[in-house]
């Protein structure tokens, strides 16, 4: 490779009294002064989430309004920081989703502890749990970090969804042709 | 009301218009660290502090500008200085930590004593300063009164009893000592040029000021900063590293010495350090703006006097001592705030310097140029004086 020997070159008399640099710089900075601030304004303006953005882990519903999830606990068992509990409940025989058998009784996610990692997410079967672009969570109390189920739903809110695995797999059993 | 003022006894006259002085030169240096904030903010575009408004107070209409501006950020922060828990480390020296800041605010408040703010024409027609004291040493005082700041700064490091305090108020010992001799240096020949052998003798900064309010194109319309460019050059340099300002803010700089000499200090007494060092930058820029830009005169050729002169040509009243009085001090201030612009405007343009550029540019740089400075217009004012004769 060839080595090119670059002159360093001498500073000329006004660079090494640094008064026109420094005279220079006093007019850039002086432009800076009277240009339109490029400040967010937090509360009021909000900054643009770029899709796929890994925020507050949230729980979906599917179209039809059912829970997703089937508390499997997976995500409770793979969380690093053991953010998540979950405590699984059955789904009473009367209701409309019975055919799915277990849906979360209570589950709660300690925002203290989430390192947003996104497993969660990945390890989730049902595509229960997603981090959305919620970015902002704060709270006066530890109590109030905790979410709990009503409010993970309530950030979840509904993803759009064609599977709709388990009413495929109702009619199937309907119709006579379990797995 | 006037007469009434001036029957009263000297001693009373002298102390409420001592009060007056500090009751303004207290907030405005309060007001710097807003304007400090402001200033940055804007450089920097980003609108700065303006949220704070008491929640009352919010219900005005049209108060959203004050806030947009910030004002009520001043209330926030004194009312937090004054109010949040002030601890005094265990180990330091309770009875020097607590002088220090009180000994601090001592020489900025007193230094002003000399600054005259602005000029009158008495009934005899003669120009009168608006002065504390109008001292013949008034520029010596100065001097003098001001570099005991630096006693404050020392006893601050050395009370706190830890190690960056202790290194913070060493360096600001050292770095005050080296500028102040070129700052004194460099306003010699000022001082040689207006005390011409022959006449009356003085360092007031008052005269100097007179000497540089003549009218159109006469030989002392001119401002000083015209006749001694390097004289003011070296003086503003000096200034810079006497207020501890960036970029030789050394005794503070937190990079290195987390926050040097006023680490361990909290609350007000670190507001004090803070309007101390607020009131050596406006006392600081005044003495600049007397010796080289013409104290309270509009503009170079355009003095006070001939302005208040054109003015009571439309009301008379102009020429009244009170109102020509405002109307100096008002200039006066004006170019005072310009100053202390420029202080915060040159902190976010130059980086801060190394600790040893800071003692090359005080002992290598600054002080011979000083010195060759001084001998050059002592020949030349020799030269012109054997001219004259
Ligand atoms: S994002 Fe990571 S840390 Fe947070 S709940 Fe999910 S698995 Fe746990
Ligand atoms: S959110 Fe997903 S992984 Fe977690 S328990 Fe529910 S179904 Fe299982």
């Amino acid at each position: 490779m060839a080595v090119i020997q670059v002159e360093r070159k001498p500073l000329s008399f006004a660079e090494r009294t640094y008064i026109p640099q420094i005279l220079g710089g006093l007019k850039t900075t002086f432009k800076h002064l009277l240009k339109p601030t490029v400040t967010l304004q937090y509360p009021e303006q909000r900054p643009e989430i770029p899709k796929n953005y890994r925020g507050v882990p949230t729980l979906v519903k599917d179209p039809n309004g059912r829970e997703k999830c089937v508390s499997c606990q997976l995500c409770e068992f793979v969380c690093p920081p053991k953010a998540i509990r979950i405590t699984p409940g059955e789904i009473p025989e009367d209701s409309i989703n019975a055919h799915v058998e277990k849906a979360p009784q209570a589950f709660d996610i300690d925002m203290l502890r989430c390192i947003y990692c996104g497993l969660c997410q990945e390890v989730c079967p049902e595509e229960a749990i997603w981090l959305q672009n919620q970015f902002s969570m704060s709270g006066y109390t530890r109590a109030e970090m905790v979410n709990n189920k009503a409010k993970l739903y309530e950030l979840g809110g509904t993803l759009p969804d064609d599977h709709f695995k388990w009413d495929k797999k109702k009619s199937a059993e309907e119709h006579g042709n379990a797995h | 009301m006037f007469d009434f003022y001036f029957n009263l006894p000297l001693w009373l006259r002298l102390v409420l218009q001592g009060t007056a002085v500090i009751l303004v030169l207290f907030p405005i240096a309060a007001a710097c660290s807003m304007a400090e904030r402001k200033i940055s903010a804007w450089l920097q575009g980003r609108p700065g502090p303006n949220r704070t408004v008491p929640p009352i107070l919010a219900w005005i209409p049209g108060i959203g500008v004050f806030q947009r501006l910030g004002l009520f950020q001043l209330a926030a922060d004194g009312g937090k200085f004054t109010f949040k828990e002030d601890p005094i480390p265990g180990h330091v020296n309770k009875f020097y930590f607590v002088a220090a800041p009180i000994l601090a605010m001592i020489p900025a408040l007193s230094t002003i004593v000399v600054v005259p703010f602005g000029a009158y024409f008495n009934e005899a027609g003669k120009l009168v300063p608006i002065i504390l004291a109008n001292l013949d040493i008034g520029l010596l005082a100065v001097f003098a009164v001001s570099s005991l700041g630096v006693y404050a700064v020392i006893l601050a490091g050395w009370a706190s009893n830890s190690k960056y305090p202790f290194l913070g108020g060493v360096r600001a010992s050292a770095q005050l000592i080296s500028y102040e001799l070129s700052m004194t240096l460099s306003v010699l020949p000022v001082f040689l040029w207006i005390n011409a052998p022959g006449g009356e003798g003085t360092l007031s900064l008052f005269r100097v000021v007179e000497l540089q309010s003549g009218s159109g194109f006469a030989w002392d319309s001119v401002w000083y900063v015209f006749y001694f460019p390097l004289s003011a050059f070296i003086f503003l340099v000096a200034l810079f590293a006497e207020t501890n300002r960036q970029p030789f803010d050394m005794p503070e700089s937190e990079s290195d010495l987390v926050g040097g000499f006023h680490t361990e200090y909290g609350a007000f007494k670190w507001s004090l350090f803070f309007v101390a060092e607020y009131c050596h930058m406006i006392v600081g820029s005044a003495v600049f703006i007397l010796l080289f830009c013409g104290g309270w005169n509009p503009l170079p050729g355009l003095p006070l006097g001939d302005v208040i002169h054109w003015l009571s040509g439309f009301a008379s009243w102009a020429a009244h001592p009170l109102v020509m009085g405002l109307i100096g001090i008002g200039i006066f201030l004006g170019k005072v705030f310009a100053s202390i612009f420029f202080f915060m405007w040159v902190r976010w343009t130059l980086p801060r310097f190394r600790y040893d550029q800071v003692m090359t540019i005080g002992w290598k740089k600054l002080l011979p140029l000083a010195i060759a400075n001084l001998i050059i217009y002592t020949l030349g004012i020799a030269v012109l004086a054997h001219l004259k004769k």
